[in-house]
């Protein structure tokens, strides 16, 4: 049994660090609430270090290396709330890849900015593949698709995509008129495609509603399994994005805690804090483990991606959400101000724990996968 | 990232496989189907099942060879209860002897003692029990009040009581920390003996739990002589032996069972049979959120393991699995009598003991408040909380204490 990283991982690793080193992303992260244009531009940063290639084959111009890989960059990424395409990315890349399209080498090379708009698979309680709303509770059918030979074209309006504002190429899910999923890679300046692109409340992350109206893209050749992968591999770089968060925001608590004197003593003394930290800790081991069993899941176990992804988000989700609030508890009043950093983690866990499902779907999903019969196959030697 | 064994492990792992494949025939059924109910049949049955496994050198196997072991390690022996697990039989008997008591008397004991006491320790003919926690004494466990005092003729005479002494009913020996000098600081005074649990004046009562069942025992000793020769680890060093006994509890509960079987997919099976309850947003989220924490144990038994076998000592994680554990399951009892009704709760069900187990659990080889002082103050280096009987005699403290009750 080895779970450690291998040599080519701790560089990839290493590597990460590196690049996000040289720009001043906390600071950025702040500053761009109050000045959009204070955010820099990683996409360049992510094609320099060779990210937008990662998952995408060999033959087709990539680096053919897997999402555990790609995970190691998120959780870097997290720690420093860097705002690198990712999450939009990364899918579009694998799905362009596995679905034979011409435009992968050019994505791989980062000539072309590609991005997936997210799609949820159909669980037992809500059996059809839905989409993001813009507003409210209830998820709208993925857009509805018509096939003609080659060609999809598009209607319906998909909420909160990250990235996708930038994009050149929208890698869009839809669904057929029988519930099927269909996949298509849409020029972002097709007719009949829409994108409003902002932020909500954490500055690093850039998110997009896009509107299809009679879009029509050139269709990828997926099956509906490899189209759910996109959906899972996002639950991981998120949960590894929050582990990397998480890491940070308690060692900010320990350093804190134990130079923080109240009463005579440091405040790390009292149980209360000392506990509330050590929340942090069992969380963020907790969420590790499950990165671990996802990465193990994308390379050996495919039938359990859905299980562990969703774990994986499910428990970093909620763990994040704990430290964001326990992180301003441990730093007492200044940590709910502009004086510290807190409030930055704070913004990012608010706004994980809505986006691409948030984690709650992720919660569900793993019940869902339980309650099928689809756990995990448990064999030992 | 391989979860596979070296081919190393894979040949013992062959190994202990062929033997269990030939031998499981003989292990006595404990749970289940056809399982014995019978406590004094169990006892007998368990015991000749712990013989056969040290014979084959399947109990024990991380002592050293001249002591009955096979010198294996961790990991090694981590194969040997997922194969036991896989063949679906017990353990051995006497798994506090074997994995705590027996390590402390290779690390501490006389020759004379290792000669005397671990070979029948490791086959069942003697079991043993661990005899450190008091009424007054649990998480601040160098606290206790069991006076051993020096007889002109060499040997001991003990007074007090002990408490939570799992197997003390049909134990032959049990390991006693007692105080023997109260007047110096309370980690200082204390020292390690072997104590014959039919000596005169020892009495054995059982502590009934929620269940109704008696797991635990009380164990009294009244005037109990005991021999010079049952000193473990020196006088007076009673503490520092102890701690090898606790390093050894933790590992035994952590490698042995990360997840006491609190398995997700079991829990599973009883809210799949409820249909209403397997589409109930509130049910489906409560199980997902705390399945999806079990499912991390797993993995982090998997952590721990992998960093044996690197030469490290396995991370905060593996301290914290226990916490992770026992919350989840609790949270799953509730939810699965939420569903089945107070038919969860009789006798006959599955859930019943469960749920009444695991508020005991819960404080079971250190509370879950002590476990996070620990792994705050040793993991992340945060600063204790003041102590109030540092450097102060046993005696004053307690005089102290009395005074501060009384006030």
């Amino acid at each position: 049994m080895n779970l450690g990283l291998s040599d080519e991982q701790q560089f990839l690793r290493d590597a990460a660090a590196d690049a996000f080193s040289r720009v001043k992303t906390v600071e950025a992260a702040r500053e761009a609430i109050e000045d959009d244009s204070a955010l820099p531009d990683m996409w360049p940063t992510a094609a320099e270090a060779g990210w937008l290639g990662l998952l995408v084959s060999e033959e087709n111009g990539g680096a053919g290396l897997g999402a555990y890989d790609a995970m190691l960059i998120a959780q870097e990424a997290g720690k420093v709330l860097a705002g690198v395409p990712l999450l939009g990315a990364l899918p579009a890349s694998m799905l362009l890849d596995m679905g034979g399209s011409d435009k992968t080498e050019a994505v791989a090379a980062g000539e072309l900015k590609a991005s997936w708009l997210p799609a949820c698979p159909p669980s037992s309680i809500e059996p059809r593949w839905t989409v993001e709303p813009v507003e409210g509770m209830a998820r709208p059918d993925a857009p509805a698709a018509t096939v003609d030979g080659d060609t999809v074209t598009f209607n319906g309006t998909v909420g909160w995509a990250p990235d996708a504002g930038e994009a050149e190429l929208l890698v869009v899910i839809g669904a057929d008129s029988d519930g099927n999923p269909v996949a298509a890679a849409v020029e972002a300046n097709a007719s009949g495609v829409t994108v409003h692109a902002g932020w909500r409340y954490d500055a690093t992350r850039r998110l997009a509603t896009v509107t299809l109206d009679g879009a029509s893209g050139a269709k990828l050749d997926l099956d509906a399994e490899q189209i759910a992968r996109a959906w899972y591999l996002v639950q991981a770089l998120i949960a590894a994005e929050s582990v990397g968060t998480m890491e940070t925001a308690l060692q900010v608590c320990l350093d804190y805690a134990k130079e923080r004197y109240t009463f005579g003593r440091a405040i790390g003394s009292y149980q209360a804090v000392k506990h509330g930290i050590v929340e942090i800790l069992r969380r963020l081991e907790n969420s590790k483990s499950l990165c671990i069993y996802t990465g193990f899941a994308f390379s050996d176990k495919p039938g359990e991606i859905a299980y562990a992804a969703s774990c994986a988000r499910s428990v970093a989700g909620a763990g994040l959400d704990f430290t964001a609030r326990q992180q301003i508890a441990v730093h007492g009043g200044i940590g709910a101000t502009w004086e510290h950093d807190a409030p930055l983690t704070f913004r990012r866990a608010q706004l994980n724990r809505r986006l691409v499902g948030g984690h709650g779907m992720s919660t569900d999903r793993v019940a869902d996968e339980l309650l099928n019969g689809r756990g995990p196959v448990v064999s030992v030697g | 990232m391989d979860l596979n064994d070296t081919p190393e492990q894979a040949e013992y792992r062959q190994e202990v496989r062929a033997w269990l494949d030939a031998n499981k025939a003989a292990a006595p059924i404990l749970q289940g189907e056809g399982a014995l109910t019978d406590p004094d049949e169990i006892l007998v049955a368990h015991r000749a099942w712990q013989g056969k496994l040290a014979e084959a050198g399947l109990a024990g196997a991380t002592w050293p060879k001249e002591y009955g072991g096979q010198g294996i390690g961790p990991v090694e022996s981590v194969v040997i209860s997922q194969e036991m697990q896989q063949a679906g039989v017990p353990g051995i008997l006497d798994v506090i002897g074997v994995g705590m008591l027996g390590p402390t008397i290779i690390a501490h004991g006389t020759e004379e003692q290792k000669q005397r006491y671990l070979g029948p320790m490791l086959h069942g003919d003697e079991i043993w029990c661990q005899m450190f926690s008091e009424p007054a004494a649990g998480s601040d466990l160098a606290a206790v009040q069991t006076r051993a005092k020096h007889n002109d003729d060499g040997t001991w005479t003990l007074n007090g009581q002990k408490v939570w002494t799992t197997n003390a009913q049909f134990a032959s020996y049990g390991l006693l920390l007692a105080r023997t000098n109260p007047d110096i600081p309370k980690h200082k005074g204390m020292t390690m003996f072997i104590v014959p649990m039919d000596a005169k004046g020892v009495t054995v009562r059982g502590l009934r739990q929620i269940s109704g069942e008696a797991e635990f025992n009380e164990v009294f000793f009244d005037d109990v002589v005991i021999d010079a020769d049952s000193v473990v680890g020196g006088e007076e060093n009673g503490w520092g032996t102890g701690l090898t006994t606790l390093m050894f509890e933790r590992l035994t509960i952590g490698l042995g069972s990360s997840s006491f079987g609190y398995r997700a997919t079991r829990f599973a099976e009883a809210i799949m049979a409820d249909p209403v309850a397997a589409n109930d947003h509130e049910v489906r989220h409560n199980f997902g959120e705390l399945a999806a924490e079990l499912e991390a144990i797993r993995w982090t038994g998997y952590r721990s393991i992998s960093a044996l076998q690197d030469g490290q000592i396995p991370g905060p994680e593996f301290g914290l699995a226990k916490v992770t554990t026992v919350n989840c399951a609790v949270r799953a009892g509730d939810l699965i009598a939420d569903i089945v009704g107070p038919e969860a709760l009789d006798e006959d069900s599955e859930w019943a003991y469960m749920i009444s187990f695991l508020p005991g659990l819960k404080s079971a080889g250190g509370t879950e408040e002590i476990l996070r002082n620990t792994i705050g103050e040793r993991v992340l280096g945060l600063p204790p909380e003041p102590r109030l009987d540092k450097g102060i005699p046993f005696s004053e403290l307690r005089a102290k204490e009395k005074e501060g009750a009384s006030a």
